[in-house]
């Protein structure tokens, strides 16, 4: 499927997306601000699907609302609320409705976010739906059966370089590739020579990668990403930074921090774009691309 | 079969009891015995603190395996004391329960909670290994179930979630998917692992499941 986002991707422009965080309840004004700043400052903008297992509002909605207001929304889906029939079917209205970019990913766990006794899903996991969109856009169902109108979309999906141990996971990028993965969007990376040591592997593959710039907004965060998240490891040297920085100041420091590495991915032509998550900070967005020198 | 079972808490066991004050107890010999949930001793601290509650025990008895034929005899021996009962609080799994409820006209309550079948690795300390899905993989997977052992019971590899060999809900508990990785390398056959497997078919054996051994 060509989208505005595919199109940028094959362009071999330096593509940036950001992110978008429905909100909880029905009060979307900040949301639609947040687009508002981003829409024309990134290609594309991923929305969230119940990101880490907090309920929301529908990443379908948030795209709708990408959309209504110009910009390209990339449809986030999850594994982990909705069985084989579910997702098919919110594939087919999301065609519809000229929502075509997806990024396939497993979901977190249940037990991560705030309705604790929910029952899991995963049905599907990352690689089959990734299989399941090809299998649509077939013009069959995952039953076998004849869809009246099929679907096409640009699918893509996650991979996380700094997992550790990486083998296991390197094996699942693969697997995600061999499923229709266009394009993939990495775990927040902040040791730039450990990317580039994992770039040299994945330009092995045809597919675009979007290196994950998540802002850093203080050491204590910083601190906190590296000795808790799975897979984001934050060297020492940043989190002295963010710490030497005046009272206050640590999120001009996170700021500048996000640029300087963006720039330098760009510059080295290290990956084909990178995707900028300001988690709830997406007013920042803007200073972040500017801090780049984009 | 080990079932592995988990006593409710009295409060629970209090509530289901709630207007049946004459009640007879069935423990188990055997999963429940083993588990410390339903063996004699569990059998004869219930009976105290049900007693403490003003309820009266009718008698009790340790059924040698509360889900094999001989139930429907156990109970028979005791028929006397189970008719001047007006409830069976049953100590065993929900299959010990089940087989009693077939023989007995009265209510047949759950003391426990059935929580796995599963293994004991060492003294006290058991884990699930199999979720009974009717499709094994564990030929593909070097004997370790990912629908068991992995949290999201995934097909295709470890998510994202994984850190340093453990699983994002509980750092105590091993990434099945990175143990099942350690084995098929050192087996030399992480080609297996590459494998697409495709989406579970969850009617293998439909749901309630039954057959028939000729």
């Amino acid at each position: 499927m060509s989208t505005r986002f595919k199109e940028a991707l094959n362009s071999g422009e330096f593509v940036i997306t950001s992110e978008i965080g429905p909100p909880k309840g029905t009060n979307i004004e900040k949301m639609h601000h947040h687009i508002d700043i981003l829409k024309d400052k990134v290609v594309a903008m991923n929305v969230t699907d119940h990101q880490s297992s907090v309920m929301r509002f529908p990443s379908i909605g948030g795209c709708l609302a990408v959309k209504e207001r110009g910009g390209e929304p990339i449809l986030q889906m999850t594994c982990r609320d909705r069985n084989r029939l579910a997702l098919q079917a919110e594939l087919l209205f999301a065609y519809t409705r000229g929502v075509r970019n997806v990024l396939c990913l497993t979901g977190d766990a249940v037990p991560v976010g705030d309705h604790k006794e929910a029952k899991g899903v995963f049905d599907l996991d990352s690689v089959q739906l990734l299989r399941t969109i090809r299998q649509l856009e077939s013009g069959k169902d995952l039953g076998g059966n004849d869809l009246d109108g099929a679907v096409e979309f640009c699918a893509g999906a996650i991979v996380t370089p700094e997992a550790n141990p990486i083998e296991p996971q390197l094996l699942k990028f693969e697997k995600k590739i061999e499923s229709g993965a266009e394009f993939f969007q990495t775990q927040a990376i902040y040791d730039l020579e450990n990317f580039a040591k994992f770039m040299t592997y994945a330009r092995k593959f045809p597919v675009k990668i979007l290196a994950g710039i998540v802002l850093l907004t203080s050491a204590r965060m910083a601190k906190y990403m590296t000795e808790n998240v799975p897979g984001i490891f934050v060297p020492q040297s940043l989190i002295d930074g963010l710490a030497a920085a005046p009272k206050g100041e640590a999120i001009n420091k996170g700021i500048e921090i996000a640029g300087r590495m963006i720039a330098a991915l760009k510059k080295d032509s290290i990956c084909d774009g990178v995707h900028v998550m300001a988690i709830g900070r997406e007013e920042l967005v803007p200073d972040i691309l500017t801090a780049a020198g984009l | 079969m080990k079932s592995i079972t988990k006593q409710k808490t009295f409060d629970e066991i209090k509530e289901q009891l709630d207007g049946l004050d004459k009640v007879f107890i069935v423990g188990c010999g055997t999963c429940a015995t083993m588990t410390k949930t339903g063996g004699r001793d569990e059998v004869l601290g219930m009976k105290d603190r049900l007693q403490e509650l003003g309820k009266m025990v009718t008698g009790w008895t340790v059924i040698p395996t509360a889900c094999d034929e001989m139930t429907e005899v156990a109970l028979k021996e005791n028929s006397g004391a189970i008719s001047s009962s007006n409830c069976i609080l049953v100590m065993s799994c929900a299959l010990g329960v089940h087989k009693i409820s077939c023989y007995i006209d009265r209510p047949v309550i759950p003391a426990l909670d059935t929580l796995f079948i599963g293994l004991e690795d060492e003294p006290g300390n058991f884990h699930e290994v199999c979720a009974q899905c009717g499709q094994c993989v564990l030929g593909q997977t070097a004997g370790i179930c990912p629908l068991t052992a992995c949290h999201k019971g995934l097909l295709n590899g470890p998510c994202g979630g994984t850190n340093k060999g453990k699983c994002e809900v509980d750092i105590t508990k091993d990434c099945a998917w990175t143990l099942i990785h350690q084995r098929l390398e050192a087996q030399g056959r992480l080609d297996l692992m590459r494998k697409y497997q495709p989406p579970k078919n969850y009617q293998a054996t439909p749901r309630p499941r039954t057959i028939k051994i000729a």
